[in-house]
Order: C-alpha cells, then sequence, then structure tokens
C-alpha cells in the first residue's frame, strides 16, 4: 500500500499517528519503563482518534431531552437538599474538598460573568481572589476587622481592582486584552510577593481569624461548610437574576456581536466594566472566604496557574452557562482528590482529562443547553 | 555597566525572541494562544541535556565536541519538532472547527501533562547540563561577552534571519503568509492547509528546541517548570510585537530582553519578571495592536 493509501485510509492514518505520538515518549527514563509506556500511550491514542474518527460520540449531544415540569420544578430544592444533607455522612476529609469546591465554584460563577456572558478572556483571575485575600488578612491581622465587615471590603476593593484595570485594558480587542489581564495577575502576584513590610512576603500572613457569628466562632468544619454553601447559593441566585436581565441580555449581545450590540443603542463599554466589575465581586468574596478558612495566605496559592485552573472550570462546565460553571469548579476539584490513590500521576491525569474532554465535548458539560436568558 | 546589560539583555532577548515566533506563527494560522509552546523549550532543553549526556557516555565528547554539540542541537531539534508536529494533530486539529476557547484549554491539558510527565520521569530536582562553558570570552570597553553568549546572539540572529527569509523567499513561505491571511481562499487556490500548519508548528517547535538548549547551557540547570514563566514571557514578547507579526516578536523578544535585565541592574531585581509585562500594558495602552501590529478594522 503506498503512502497516498495510507493518507486516505482514517483507522490507519489514526494507528500512524498514535504509533508516532508513542515513539515520542521513547527517549525519557529507562529500557523498560519506556517500552510499557509506549505500549499505553500506542494503545489510548490509537483508541481516542479512532473513537473520535468514528464519530459515535459527538452525536449523542444534539438527543435534547425537556425533562417534565415537575422534575425541574423539584430539581433545585432536592439538589439543595442533597447538599444541606452531606455533612452528616462524609469525612472531615472530604467536607474539606466540598468547601474548596465551594470557593471554585464562587471563582468560575465569577469568572463565567466576564468570559462566559460577556466574551472577554481573563488569563488573570487569580489576581482579584488574591486582592480579596489579602484584604481580609491584613484588615484581619493589622487593623482588627472582624469576617462580616470584611467582606463588603474585600469584595469592593476586588471589583474596583478590576474596574480600574479594565477602564484603560478594555481598549484593547480580544487576545491583547487576555495577555494584559495575565500580566496583571503576575504584577499582582510578584507585589504580593515582595512587598515585605505590608504582606510579609513569600512567607505570608498567618494568624487570621475565623468568622464569627454572635459571638460563636464558625471554626467547625461542618459550619464553615454551610457558610460557604450560603455564599454560593446567594452567588448563584444573584447572579441568575442579573443574568435574565437588561445587563445580562446586552452582555450577550456583546458577547455574540459587539457591533451589532453597539449599533443597537447599548453601551458597550459601560456594560463591559460592569461585567468585569461584578465578575470580581465573586473573586473578592472567594478570596475573604479562602482566607478566612486557611487562616493563611501566601503568593503561592494565587498563581498563573491557578487563573488557568478557573478558566478550565468554567470552558469544561460551558461557557456563559452558570451552572455549568457550578460543574466544572465542582469536577475539576473533585477529580485530582479522587486520583489521590495515584497521587504523583493525578495532575498528568488531569493534563490528559481536560485535553479528551475538549476533543469529546468542546462545547463544555452545559454548553449545548442555552440557559433562558428571557423571561416570557 | 551599560553596554554589559546590553549584552545580557541582547542574550536573554534572542532567546525570548526564538520562543516567541512559534507564538507569533501559530497565532497568526490558528488564532490560538499555544499555551503548551512553552514546555516545548523546556523539553528542548532537557532533550539537550539527555543526548549530550548519551555523547558523553559514548566519548564522543572527548573525540569532538563541537560535532556533539551539534549533533545534539540536530536531534534535539527533530525530536522537539516532532512533538510540536504531534501536539498539533492529537490536541488542536480536531478542534479547529470548536468554540474559540476548547483549544486553548487543550493546549493547556498538553502544557500540564508534559511538565508532569518530565517531572515525573525526570524527577523534580534541577538537571545540571553536561557540559560547562566557563566565563572566558572577548574583552572589550570593560565588558566581558562570554563566547557563549556570542554564540547565543549569533544563532538566534541567524535564525531569525533565515525564518524572514524563508518567509518572504520560499515558497512555503508565501503559503504560510497566504494561509495567515485567509484559510479559506488559500484552500481554493490549491494550497495544502493542514499542510502548511503543521509546518508552522515543526519550525515552531525547532526554533524553541534550539533557543531550550542554549538556556541549559547558558544557566547550566534545567527543571520542568522552566517552560511556564518563559512561555509566558515570550508570548508577552510576541504581543508586544503585535501578534501575528513575525519581525513584530523577534523585536518584542529583544525589547522584553533588554528591559528585563536593565530593570534587573538598575531599579530592582526583584520585580526582573514583573517588567516584562509592565512595559507590556504600557506598549499596548499606547499602541493598541503592539509595535508593529497592523491596526486592522474589524468588518461587520
Amino acid at each position: 500500500m503506498n503512502y497516498e493509501a495510507i493518507k486516505k485510509h482514517p483507522v490507519l492514518k489514526a494507528l500512524l499517528i498514535s504509533l508516532f505520538a508513542a515513539i515520542l515518549f521513547l527517549p525519557f527514563k529507562d529500557i523498560k519503563s519506556s517500552t510499557i509506556l509506549f505500549a499505553i500511550m500506542f494503545i489510548f491514542l490509537s483508541a481516542v482518534l479512532l473513537i473520535k474518527k468514528s464519530q459515535v460520540l459527538p452525536a449523542l449531544p444534539k438527543i435534547r431531552w425537556t425533562p417534565p415540569h415537575f422534575l425541574r420544578a423539584a430539581s433545585v430544592p432536592s439538589v439543595i437538599m442533597v447538599f444541606i444533607l452531606l455533612p452528616f455522612f462524609l469525612k472531615d476529609y472530604y467536607l474539606d474538598v466540598l468547601i474548596m469546591s465551594g470557593i471554585y465554584m464562587l471563582l468560575a460563577l465569577g469568572l463565567n460573568i466576564i468570559v462566559g456572558f460577556t466574551g472577554l478572556l481573563n488569563l488573570g483571575f487569580a489576581a482579584f481572589y488574591a486582592i480579596g485575600a489579602y484584604t481580609y488578612a491584613i484588615a484581619n491581622t493589622k487593623l482588627g476587622l472582624d469576617f462580616w465587615t470584611s467582606i463588603p471590603l474585600s469584595a469592593g476593593i476586588a471589583a474596583l481592582s478590576g474596574i480600574a484595570l479594565a477602564i484603560p485594558a478594555l481598549r484593547l480587542r480580544g487576545d491583547y486584552l487576555a495577555i494584559v489581564t495575565l500580566g496583571f495577575g503576575e504584577i499582582v502576584r510578584l507585589v504580593l510577593n515582595n512587598w515585605d513590610s505590608l504582606t510579609n512576603g513569600p512567607n505570608g500572613i498567618t494568624g487570621i481569624a475565623r468568622p464569627s457569628l454572635f459571638g460563636a466562632s464558625l471554626d467547625k468544619l461542618n459550619t464553615y461548610y454551610y457558610l460557604v454553601f450560603i455564599f454560593v447559593v446567594i452567588a448563584v441566585i444573584i447572579i441568575r437574576r442579573v443574568e435574565c436581565s437588561r445587563i445580562g441580555r446586552a452582555w450577550i449581545s456583546i458577547k455574540e456581536n459587539e457591533i451589532a450590540a453597539s449599533s443597537l443603542g447599548i453601551n458597550t463599554t459601560k456594560y463591559k466594566l460592569y461585567a468585569f466589575g461584578f465578575g470580581t465581586v465573586w473573586a473578592g468574596i472567594a478570596g475573604i472566604l479562602f482566607a478566612s478558612k486557611m487562616q493563611f495566605v501566601s503568593p503561592e496559592s494565587f498563581t498563573f496557574m491557578e487563573s488557568v485552573l478557573i478558566l478550565s472550570m468554567v470552558i469544561v462546565g460551558g461557557l456563559g452557562n452558570t451552572f455549568g460553571a457550578i460543574a466544572g469548579a465542582f469536577i475539576l476539584v473533585l477529580l485530582p482528590e479522587l486520583l489521590r490513590e495515584v497521587q504523583s500521576y493525578r495532575m498528568l491525569i488531569l493534563g490528559i482529562a481536560l485535553v479528551l474532554f475538549m476533543l469529546f465535548r468542546p462545547q463544555g458539560i452545559l454548553g449545548g443547553f442555552k440557559s433562558v436568558h428571557f423571561r416570557r | 555597566m551599560l553596554l554589559q546589560q546590553l549584552i545580557n539583555g541582547l542574550t536573554l532577548g534572542g532567546v525570548y525572541a526564538l520562543i516567541a515566533l512559534g507564538y507569533t506563527m501559530v497565532y497568526g494560522i490558528l488564532e490560538l494562544i499555544n499555551f503548551a509552546h512553552g514546555e516545548i523549550y523546556m523539553l528542548g532543553a532537557y532533550l539537550g541535556i539527555i543526548f549530550l549526556g548519551l555523547f558523553t557516555v559514548a566519548g564522543l565528547t572527548a573525540v569532538s565536541l563541537p560535532l556533539a554539540l551539534f549533533l545534539t542541537v540536530l536531534l534535539t531539534i527533530i525530536v522537539c519538532s516532532a512533538y510540536g508536529f504531534t501536539m498539533e494533530k492529537v490536541a488542536y486539529k480536531p478542534l479547529r472547527n470548536a468554540p474559540r476557547l476548547s483549544p486553548l484549554i487543550s493546549a493547556i491539558g498538553v502544557s500540564i501533562f508534559l511538565q508532569n510527565y518530565v517531572m515525573l520521569t525526570q524527577g523534580a530536582t534541577d538537571k545540571v547540563f553536561p557540559q560547562r562553558f566557563g566565563d572566558s570570552g572577548l574583552q572589550f570597553l570593560n565588558v566581558n561577552m562570554t563566547y557563549l553568549q556570542a554564540l547565543i546572539i549569533i544563532v538566534s540572529g541567524v535564525l531569525m534571519l533565515s525564518l524572514h527569509l524563508f518567509i518572504q523567499k520560499t515558497r512555503v513561505g508565501k503559503a504560510m503568509r497566504a494561509v495567515a491571511q485567509d484559510k479559506t481562499m488559500a484552500a481554493l487556490a490549491g494550497i495544502n492547509v493542514n499542510g502548511i500548519i503543521s509546518v508552522t508548528f515543526i519550525i515552531g517547535a525547532g526554533l524553541a528546541a534550539v533557543a531550550g538548549i542554549m538556556v541549559a547551557s547558558y544557566y547550566g540547570l534545567v527543571n520542568y517548570y522552566i517552560g511556564y514563566i518563559v512561555g509566558i514571557k515570550a508570548f508577552t514578547a510576541a504581543v508586544l510585537g503585535g501578534i501575528g507579526n513575525i519581525p513584530g516578536a523577534m523585536l518584542g523578544g529583544i525589547i522584553l530582553g533588554l528591559v528585563e535585565s536593565a530593570g534587573a541592574a538598575y531599579i530592582s531585581s526583584e520585580y526582573k519578571d514583573a517588567y516584562a509585562f509592565i512595559i507590556l500594558i504600557v506598549i499596548l495602552l499606547i499602541k493598541p495592536d503592539g509595535i508593529l501590529g497592523k491596526n486592522t478594522e474589524e468588518k461587520v
């Protein structure tokens, strides 16, 4: 069979690509593990490419199933009930994971407003998370402010810095904006790392207080869980309200077609600023929850990788879908924890999972389902 | 002092420029921020160490060091180009018609995978480049330019010039420019678009491989995470010059290198990594399309 024929034949071609890709992993480590790795990579890649080629999976999302009314009505309360009851059944470790996933849900919800609704790529979202966390850390340890008064402070400063970044940056288009937000994220992290007198540099700030309510400290893990849970519920309610309002529709119209939106009389700059301000509020709140949970903040928690992880959550969940952002955050926090058995391989598997996920469902988990934007 | 910083900056800038070219070429054609490109550079550094180590064991470095180095560079370029090629075929090509941000996430996945793969197989500790080149070099005007620095500046200059000639003068280069302008039209004119995209990834990865070996030999140490910070800086350089613009990436890389070494020397080395982004933000606010970028009005 000549080369042209091989190129035309889809199965042979997929096998050839996999063989080639598998060879790439040979020059590392010793002979025995190289051979095993080679075999695994080959089988794995050819399976992926063949399934992808055979078009089995992409056909699935086309099935549209509208659940009956009673199921729809019952779904939200039952999910909430499950989450309320969870702490009674779970070990502390898993409760801890759920708290973290709640914090990431807030971050993903916030970023979804900017990237998902308005279509502005933001690669430095962890900066606002960091600003929220450090605002509380400094306000608490230096000024003695408590958790509840710090919430508007953290959220406000995060939102203000979001708007302050957006005012000049919104003059830029598309990916230029993305790289400026990336740069902002790095600058914030470097400032936190080097401004020793305020942030204590790389050592971070310790001894941050847990929140208390009516004199009782909320330092038990399950009370903390409910605290984060309530914040997530409030965030979802508020974001859904805004999403279905005039502002939300303006955001979506900017994402769909900015020129058309502005020719319909939408002040695009104003609404983009709203998106930045409103989105970063949730990063600030996530920051304060994180700081008070850990009782410790350091610049290491707010790297570019963190921004990337939050963005992955939004996209894996389905861009522009509020419940998708929640699902994405839940999955991407839970996945590495489920892989705890294979500790050292979990990031490796996370990388592969991200690629596979995009190959098989590029629009994200809930990306195919339009959430309701208009109230009839 | 100033001249010394200029030389240090040019060395660094040449490396940034070589990596930035890979970002800018891919972006010019696919509008994709290839986040895994920094990992190709990291792989280049590792492969350089591995191949040179093999040649040392085989006794080739004792016979002829230049030959061993040449073969190391050649083999590293080949393997890295293969990585670039495969990466595109496996992770990006199936997503050609997907929503715009999906290939970005897949690129991030590839990047996480490669980093952890190298960490698992090569260990999390620093690797040492097997050959030390010492500090001897050219002395002039109170300045010491090591032979290695001179070599890095010359090699990156030559590579950039040859890439420029390749893009401007050859048939394939012309096809690359056509695909960057309009994929559909290029395909109608009989250009093999997928082939050109593969060529772009191969060239980009080859340049990053050279950059990787040069940095490994310059600093003497590599680690599995070096691709990340250099990657985002090189991307910054590409944006600085105007993304999609090849001379822009070269210029952006060199400016970035100069700003960084001057900033580290005269202002504060603690904020060394921040200068790149500060200069980027300042320049983009003055000129939103980068230094050499064309101001393309959006069509309705």
